[in-house]
């Protein structure tokens, strides 16, 4: 089933793309080009894990149903009397009152972790419930779900202007607001899921960490809460500032003025000093190399931001150069480093064993800074940048396969041994697609760099795929993986199973259709440019695609209302920790 | 001894220098050099104040995140410009405009609508620049762009007052009848700065750099593509001039558009057994007609082969039928109405 799979896809892209393809000798035999060849088999790839998850489920599916089948079919030999007995045995169901007859019970010991009325559910799987609970101080716990409830509302803002840009590639004169125009709205759209979203979840979600891994008590909860107020307060100040149409420049991510940038950068040196000092108490003397990641990220991005918005070098082509360093950093030194961060720590707790290697994580956290500092002119391959700039971009392109190969390898050897585990566990599929994204989405990445596939692709609606196969795909799934992970040790209350299966697989179908299509748009229109086919043509040629990246975007759409609602379930009233011999909560004070 | 696993302030302050040295030699001294080893060329026109406006009003609309600045010096790029850009073609353009602004990011980074260096050249008519924004779709029926109604106003036409510019808005188009929709303030900066976006030319005897061939799939560059560049140049398709001059505001079926800009199928000045009145339009411009937008003069666009080339080909299609000209009755009309474009 399985082999069959890759083939069958590449077929489907192959249709897909070979419709609209004026093909010459400038375009032939493109789809032997190794840049191309390597995209396909990482699509394959993710295409692939998606088939082992199904194939899991299905297979406990018809485990089951076998099992019942022989138990009822198996018996011959045996009496009318017995067969009776047996089938009116296999018509027994429990009704919940067996051992504890009629009399009303109460669990003083809290052994009972989860109940269920339907333990065979034919749709989804019956999860297991995380039994242990995790006596977290009431201050750090309110932090945390303050900090997680704010990037929850600006994934959801962040997400409708995203949906509505996303329509109005098919509908241009949805509106004629200049506040709402594509311009302006566009910026608004990445920079509320970078500083919004994503930002918040991951410093809400490193404050247990770092408070976790150092075993004490976060040095300053005041610290933490000045911080999410001052980070909240640029998200505002920007979005409007971007509505109205004050711009700091058009640079990508730096969008929001200087002043508006400005609390987003004390919150992060906030943030920081607040990581350290709890770091420098620990009560152990080793740091864990999750806090290596977290402490790292904070201290390169507070440069970074530095960085980029000093005046002295911005005039003339000096701009471009900060810009590309800028833009490429902010992905790879903050969002990318502080997630692997979150996955050193929440990947093998929610296994219940330690990480694979901790060499190889150190590997990877050097190689990580050496190979993401130099290539940001990768994004202005063929500009008027200097060649040397962009030949050092290119060859570091390629050198990132070591930090990525390290990462996954970690992540994977990790999981191996349970991959049964993730057909009974919510939270472990995310974690694999997140993994799985890391290391596609990366390569894809340094693939988009080859001659060939960076004249077709550069510019197109390829960039726009491969963002959110990265952003999306890896930090999403992860952050999605933690909070899930957390928040029913934390605060005792359980998702709904089902609507967490629907958050993912709307998620992770959506993600594939948007980013299917606008790869598969993004080529059509490149090759049709390579072969000079005038400008609008390639636009209507490109339409059909991004229909389909709106449905796509839909789906993604759909599944993080489905995921607020999730968060309100597992935050709204948290259970007190209750003392008991097998629940062995960690005490308050460490 | 350095122990980073148990020592939190090394670790520390060695991934800071560390990231601080590479950011230095990657971004910061690059950059640096970039900004201070830069002039403008000879023959580049400063940018006045109202093209200087027009540009933050670019900035603030967020055109950038739709339209690149870059000519890249592969053969692909050929559409957008007739060399490769040159970090001098940014010295006015990329300049901090104040404290509160960074430096526009002019190059951009995805190309949804055209690329911009030489719109100017491409688009050079205001009529059909205020048009376009005004509505994309009423010029170009497949554009995906946003409408900028914001830039403009509607008001009587008893209001318009005589330095106001007046948009060709066909009659059909417009809610009120009786109304004009004139563009405002930010409109005139935001055209004036498109309008003057077109590739500086390189100093007498400077050679552009070389456009790079397509690689093929496999890398290597396509043979028929080196094998052209040697042959003698083909002669000039009308049609394509047309097409990429002409049709966006004539209508690619040159029927043009009512109120905006005038047919050429079944023009009588096209028809005209003599094409001199013709070639004289071309050449130095048209706006002796109240009820059509002006026409800009082509003469520095265009040389004599095309000028005659696309002339032969609107008096012999659409429904046209005059007899052609040629390149030499160009350049006799060129000498005497855009004698400064004669060298060309």
């Amino acid at each position: 089933m399985n082999g069959l799979q890759r083939p069958t896809f590449l077929a489907i892209a192959l249709c897909l793309m070979q419709g609209a393809m004026a093909q010459s000798s400038k375009t032939e035999g493109w789809l032997s080009s190794p840049g191309v060849v390597g995209t396909m088999v990482l699509l394959g790839i993710v295409l692939f894990v998606a088939v082992l998850i199904i194939a899991a489920k299905v297979s406990r599916l018809i485990q089951q149903t076998k099992e019942k089948h022989t138990v009822a079919e198996g018996r011959t030999g045996i009496s009318d009397e017995d067969r009776a007995r047996h089938e009116a045995a296999l018509e027994y169901r429990l009704r919940g009152n067996e051992l504890g007859g009629s009399a009303t019970a109460f669990d003083d010991k809290a052994l009972i972790a989860g109940a269920t009325s339907e333990p065979n559910n034919p749709i989804v799987d019956e999860k297991i419930y995380s039994r242990a609970r995790l006596d977290v101080p009431k201050p750090l716990q309110q932090l945390i779900i303050w900090y997680l409830a704010a990037s929850t509302f600006w994934l959801l803002f962040g997400t409708s202007v995203g949906e509505y840009l996303g329509l109005k590639f098919i509908w241009p004169d949805l509106d004629e607001v200049a506040w709402l125009s594509f311009g302006r709205l566009r910026p608004v759209h990445t920079n509320t899921v970078f500083w919004g979203w994503a930002s918040m979840a991951m410093i809400g979600l490193a404050y247990f960490v770092i408070a976790r891994t150092s075993a004490t008590k976060i040095h300053s909860y005041k610290r933490g809460w000045w911080a999410f107020g001052l980070i909240n307060f640029s998200v505002i100040a920007g979005n409007v500032c971007l509505m109205a149409g004050i711009n700091n420049g058009g640079g990508e991510y730096r969008e929001y003025v200087w002043p508006a940038m400005l609390p987003f950068a004390l919150g992060l040196i906030l943030t920081f000093r607040n990581f350290y000092a709890t770091v420098k108490r620990r009560k152990i003397p080793e740091i864990y190399v999750s806090n290596w990641y977290l402490l790292a990220s904070l201290v390169w991005t507070i440069v970074l931001t530095v960085i980029a918005y000093l005046p002295f070098y911005q005039d003339g082509l000096g701009e471009t150069i900060t810009q590309g360093y800028y833009m490429h950093q902010g992905v790879g030194m903050w969002f990318m480093t502080f997630t692997l961060g979150l996955i050193y720590y929440y990947l093998p707790s929610s296994l219940n064993k330690p990480i694979y290697s901790y060499s190889l994580g150190v590997l990877a956290f050097w190689t990580q800074m050496l190979f993401y500092t130099m290539i940001g002119t990768h994004h202005f391959i063929f500009s008027p940048l200097p060649w040397w700039l962009q030949t050092v971009a290119i060859v570091f392109s390629m050198g990132m396969f070591i930090p990525v190969i390290a990462g996954t390898t970690n992540f994977l050897m990790t999981m191996r041994g349970s991959w049964s585990a993730i057909g009974k566990s919510y939270v472990l599929p995310f974690f694999l697609v997140g993994v799985i994204f890391y290391f596609v989405g990366s390569s894809q990445g340094s693939f988009q760099a080859f001659r060939f596939t960076q004249n077709v692709w550069h510019f197109t609606d390829f960039n726009v795929a491969h963002s959110h196969m990265t952003m999306y795909g890896i930090i999403c799934f992860i952050l999605w993986a933690c909070i899930y992970a957390l928040l029913p040790k934390m605060t005792g209350r359980e998702p709904s199973q089902l609507l967490v299966g629907a958050h993912f697989w709307l998620a992770f179908i959506g993600l594939f259709a948007y980013t299917v299509s606008l790869m598969a748009g993004g080529t059509v229109k490149g090759m049709a440019w390579v072969e000079g086919v005038p400008f609008i043509d390639t636009v209507i040629a490109t339409r059909g695609y991004w229909t389909w990246r709106a449905v796509g975007g839909t789906l993604m759409f759909i599944s993080h209302w489905i995921f607020a609602w999730n968060f309100y379930t597992m935050v709204r009233q948290p259970l007190p920790v209750v003392p008991s011999e097998i629940g062995n909560p960690i005490p308050a004070e460490l | 001894m350095i122990n980073f696993h148990k020592d939190h302030a090394t670790l520390v302050n060695v991934a800071l220098m560390g990231f601080v040295l590479l950011s230095t030699g990657v971004a910061v001294t690059p950059a640096l050099s970039m900004q201070d080893n830069n002039s403008p060329l000879p023959d580049m026109p400063k940018m006045t104040l109202q093209e200087q406006r027009g540009l933050n009003v670019y900035v603030s609309e967020g055109c950038i995140g739709c339209h690149t600045q870059q000519v890249r010096n592969i053969e692909m790029d050929k559409t957008w410009g007739s060399r490769p850009s040159i970090p001098s073609d940014y010295y006015y353009s990329k300049k901090r405009p104040d404290i509160w602004h960074n430096t526009p990011s002019l190059l951009g980074s995805e190309r949804t609508g055209p690329d911009l260096t030489n719109v100017g050249v491409r688009k050079g008519s205001e009529a059909w620049q205020m048009l376009h924004l005004y509505n994309p779709r009423m010029v170009e029926k497949a554009s995906i762009m946003p409408r900028y109604g914001w830039l403009f106003t509607e008001v009587d036409s008893t209001a318009v007052k005589p330095d106001d510019f007046v948009l060709s808005v066909p009659a059909d188009k417009l809610e009120h009848p009786g109304h004009k929709v004139i563009a405002t303030e930010r409109a005139k900066d935001l055209v004036a700065y498109l309008i003057s976006l077109k590739q500086a030319p390189l100093p007498q005897g400077v050679a552009p750099e070389d456009f790079i061939a397509t690689p093929g799939a496999n890398g290597k560059p396509v043979a028929a593509a080196v094998a052209g560049a040697g042959a003698a140049a083909p002669a000039v398709d009308g049609g394509a001039v047309f097409s990429s001059v002409c049709a966006a505001c004539h209508q690619p079926d040159a029927k043009g558009l009512a109120g905006a800009f005038p047919p050429l199928a079944g023009s009588p000045v096209v028809n005209d057994k003599d094409p001199l009145k013709m070639v004289d339009i071309v050449l130095g411009g048209y706006s002796a007609r109240p009820n059509y937008g002006p026409m800009p003069s082509q003469a520095a666009n265009l040389n004599d082969e095309e000028i005659a080339a696309v002339i032969n080909y609107v008096r012999s299609h659409f429904g046209n039928d005059a007899p052609p000209t040629d390149a030499a009755t160009v350049k006799t009309q060129r000498a005497v109405i855009a004698p400064e474009t004669a060298s060309k």
